[in-house]
């Protein structure tokens, strides 16, 4: 009986690991990235999920390998340090939403992308930068993105940036945030509305 | 010509009113605004303009053959060469020059007419595109107040001033206007074909770009400055470069410390 449990087990291992990679992606920078390319065109080119159920399996990677919390911080500049605890956690807490959605919908409408993987340079302890580029089409051209995976936990890399063709989306976001307050009177509220309107619609 | 010649040190006594102290590296990718008000309503214009008129010929554009395309963008791209030869030049910049002028002199023969990019294949690189804007940013040049221009799109004052001097270093607009020393064959009507044309190209390879941008942007007109100040930095740089100095980390580093 032992046996056979020990037996079921471990076809079970074999069955469910390589179909679930977001256990755990490599710790190599390169590799990461790799590995995050490959599972989200699985996801995009499977087309017998619903466009909801796609977007649901790109969220769960983009919680396992985007320091969102890091980059909700970041977005929101100096301001942080204005904030309430309370008013600190209910961002978070909305920013993850709103970086979900708009990371899922600039992904979903893509079938079957082509990205490369050239290469990667270790800018310092704390950062690589993976080179990579989205092949061009007939209709759109090629595309050059680099990821800023943030390493200073070797065992636990995460993504905190994307530049594309050289401009940061982070740095976008920010200048974004920051131009909402600054016409909001530098009121929190008005980007927590800005925010909560681009989740809800 | 010596008209011309006055005109270009106008521009060039313009082009330092505008001077600013040169910038820190988080300060480099801001800019104030000239009139946000009258920008935002500018944009607001652009985008209609372009919903009605651009976006529709962009697509209408992208339903030719690809060969037909991708002469047009060579053909287009080989004339606008010039201006970037010019730039060069002026941006002390000897081998990027050289490189210009042989892909131009390859393209025009070998290529006819630079329909074809013969030049690529014999090792001659296609760089980035310069101009005035750019160069007198290399001349160190802060970029002045930000704006947005009616169908033009966004700018700064010093972009602006590169915009209209762009005219009098360009070798085709001065083929184009230029009546005194060229056939009348070559009418300021097909200055402005050549331009259109190169815009026409440029908003069909960017109409999922710009429509993700609409989508995901909460303040559309903030993307669109950020994205442009951004871009025009890197140009000026002549650099994709990714490296700890392009990035400002100094908001990134004290998140890491909390």
């Amino acid at each position: 009986m032992k046996r056979a449990l020990s037996f079921a087990g471990i076809v079970l291992l074999i069955l469910f690991f390589p179909q679930n990679k977001g256990f755990s992606y490599s710790t190599d920078p390169k590799q990461f990235i790799s590995e995050i390319i490959d599972d989200a065109k699985i996801i995009l080119n499977n087309k017998n999920d619903s466009k909801k159920i796609r977007a649901k399996k790109l969220s769960d990677i983009a919680l396992k390998t985007v320091d969102i919390k890091g980059l909700s911080y970041y977005t929101l500049g100096s301001k942080r340090k204005e904030l309430s605890e309370d008013e600190l956690k209910k961002y978070e807490r909305i920013f993850k939403d709103y970086f979900i959605k708009s990371f899922t919908s600039r992904l979903i409408d893509y079938s079957d992308p082509k990205i490369d993987v050239l290469s990667s340079e270790e800018v310092n302890a704390k950062y690589t930068i993976v080179k990579t580029v989205l092949l061009g089409t007939d209709k759109k051209p090629e595309v050059k993105i680099d990821w800023r995976v943030y390493t200073k936990n070797p065992d636990n890399p995460l993504i905190r940036d994307l530049l594309i063709e050289g401009l940061s989306l982070a740095r976008t976001q920010k200048e974004e945030f920051a131009s909402i307050l600054s016409s909001n009177n530098n009121d929190i509220n008005a980007l927590f509305k800005k925010l909560e309107e681009f989740i809800n619609n | 010509m010596a008209r011309g010649i006055k005109v270009f040190i106008r521009v060039l006594t313009l082009s330092f009113l505008v001077y600013t102290a040169p910038l820190s590296a988080s300060e480099k990718y801001t800019a104030s605004e000239c009139f946000e008000g009258v920008s935002r309503a500018t944009l607001k214009f652009n985008r209609g303009l372009d919903n009605a008129i651009f976006k529709p010929i962009a697509k209408g554009y992208r339903t030719l053959p690809v060969p037909i395309r991708v002469g047009t963008s060579n053909a287009v791209g080989n004339l606008r060469s010039l201006l970037t030869l010019s730039n060069n030049l002026l941006q002390g910049d000897f081998r990027g020059a050289g490189n210009t002028a042989g892909r131009f002199a390859i393209n025009t023969t070998v290529g006819i007419l630079g329909l074809f990019d013969p030049a690529a294949k014999m090792g001659l690189e296609k760089r980035g595109r310069e101009d005035l804007g750019q160069t007198l940013g290399v001349w160190g040049l802060g970029t002045g107040c930000y704006f947005v221009l009616p169908v033009l799109g966004p700018t700064t004052a010093r972009d602006a001033v590169g915009l209209f001097g762009n005219t009098l270093i360009d070798p085709v607009y001065q083929i184009t206007h230029n009546n005194e020393v060229m056939d009348r064959s070559y009418s300021e009507h097909n200055y402005y074909y050549y331009k259109g044309t190169d815009a026409v190209d440029f908003r069909s390879k960017n109409i999922e770009t710009i429509e993700s941008l609409e989508n995901n942007s909460i303040d559309f007109y903030a993307s669109v400055k950020s994205v442009y100040l951004q871009n025009r930095i890197k140009k000026i740089s002549n650099t994709l470069d990714t490296d700890s100095k392009s990035q400002d980390d100094s908001d990134w580093e004290e998140i890491d410390n909390q």
